[in-house]
């Protein structure tokens, strides 16, 4: 019996156009993100139709996540010595007995959230091991609590600058959160907040929607 | 395309003595490379934010004890309450007696009941020579004085979450309202809110 012989066919696969749009898409990654910010805790903005840039420099941020602790950080990405400057003050001002080595790691530091008292058991954990460490939240009353101590230092700090004061919130915070925060705000006759959102776009046919697309229009 | 074929040189005849070179395949086995973009991909897709987050403003008033601060005209005035479990409750011009004015939506059926108001105060409102005055002094539209007297008081329960806070806010932005303020709820508001909660 004749057998029939099968063609031995080459397994190789041209695989080009296969890296060609594994590096297309790598490219777009790599353009069209950000890092991710490291955070000690995850929150989830709620959104809005306002478009204003978020600023990277000269602002004081506040973070309040579903629980309702509360964080505190310093944003100067340009100037990394206003930040070491504002611990400065703070442990100054407070009699905090933190090290030199503490405060420099208070500066790599995203965000603190712990009251006085614990701030130098925080800042004794190198960065990269707080992870681990839960932040109970800097505390706050309705009088703004150990939060207007805070912004009042930070404050003092940067005098001469415009400092702009960001408040992030997770959506299922709830509204007496939010209202202390404020207040500790308030508290230092600061009247002006800007609320960190996710862009969304404005309901068509709603007023902003017409008074915006009048102003493409228009340019 | 891919890999690069160098067949075309056998056309060409050479002489006797002449050592032909063994032709290598250029063929080059792409796997790993393949295998490096995509792990790059994925680690970039992990660590990265698509979307870069904006800011919204918020002006808020300064804490003073004098009561009658502003006092808006009441055919103008619009409250919306903030309950729990995304309520939304609202009254125009001043709370009655009997409660009759206390109205219950939510936040899909809110903006109808602002451009209504809007739209009802714009209708009512009486040819203003002094406003109108001001804003053409000041470069401005003089339509904003169309509205000069619709004002819509935000009122958050303690129930109410950050989320409920800035999507009223939002909607201010979105009905293009100029004047609003957020302050705090009045007894007599927390009380029907909680009975119409029931609690």
């Amino acid at each position: 019996m004749p057998s029939v012989k099968i063609p031995k066919k080459s397994t190789f696969v041209d695989m080009t156009p296969f890296v060609d749009v594994a590096f297309l898409i790598l490219t777009f990654f790599i353009m069209a993100t950000k890092f991710k910010p490291e955070e000690p805790v995850e929150i989830k903005t709620p959104n809005s139709v306002s478009t204003k840039d978020l600023p990277d420099s000269d602002a004081l941020q506040v973070t309040f996540d579903s629980t309702g602790r509360v964080f505190f950080s310093v944003l100067s990405e340009k100037n990394r010595k206003i930040k070491y400057d504002v611990i400065k003050h703070i442990n100054d001002a407070r009699s905090l007995g933190l090290t030199e080595a503490e405060m420099q790691n208070f500066v790599r530091m995203p965000s603190v959230g712990v009251p006085f008292s614990g701030l130098k058991q925080l800042l004794a954990i190198p960065v990269e091991d707080q992870k681990n460490f839960r932040q109970p939240g800097i505390p706050l009353d309705t009088l703004g609590g150990e939060l207007y101590y805070w912004i009042r230092d930070a404050v003092g700090t940067f005098t001469g600058k415009k400092l702009q004061y960001l408040i992030k919130g997770d959506n299922s915070a709830k509204y007496p959160a939010f209202k202390q925060v404020l207040n500790a705000f308030k508290k230092n006759d600061i009247f002006k907040f800007q609320m960190i959102t996710m862009l969304e776009d404005a309901p068509a046919g709603s007023e902003l929607d017409i008074i915006r697309k009048r102003q493409k229009a228009g340019k | 395309m891919a890999s690069i074929d160098e067949g075309g040189g056998g056309g060409h005849k050479k002489g006797p003595g002449v050592k032909k070179a063994k032709k290598l395949s250029t063929r080059v086995d792409m796997t790993p490379m393949v295998d490096l973009g995509f792990l790059l991909i994925t680690f970039f897709i992990f660590t990265t934010t698509m979307s870069s987050p904006t800011t919204m403003e918020l002006y808020m008033p300064k804490d003073t004890k004098d009561e009658d601060q502003n006092k808006a005209k009441e055919s103008g005035a619009l409250t919306i309450m903030l309950g729990k479990d995304n309520h939304v409750y609202y009254y125009e011009g001043q709370l009655k007696e009997d409660a009759s004015n206390f109205l219950s939506t939510n936040f899909a059926g809110i903006r109808k009941v602002i451009i209504d108001k809007k739209k009802a105060v714009i209708d009512a409102h009486q040819h203003d020579a002094g406003c109108e005055k001001i804003w053409e002094k000041n470069g401005g539209d003089k339509k904003s004085c169309l509205d000069k007297d619709l004002v819509i008081v935000i009122k958050p329960s303690e129930n109410a979450t950050y989320k409920n806070t800035v999507d009223i806010l939002d909607e201010m932005a979105i009905s293009d309202i100029k004047r609003y303020a957020m302050v705090d709820l009045f007894p007599a508001e927390k009380i029907l809110i909680e009975a119409t909660e029931g609690k």
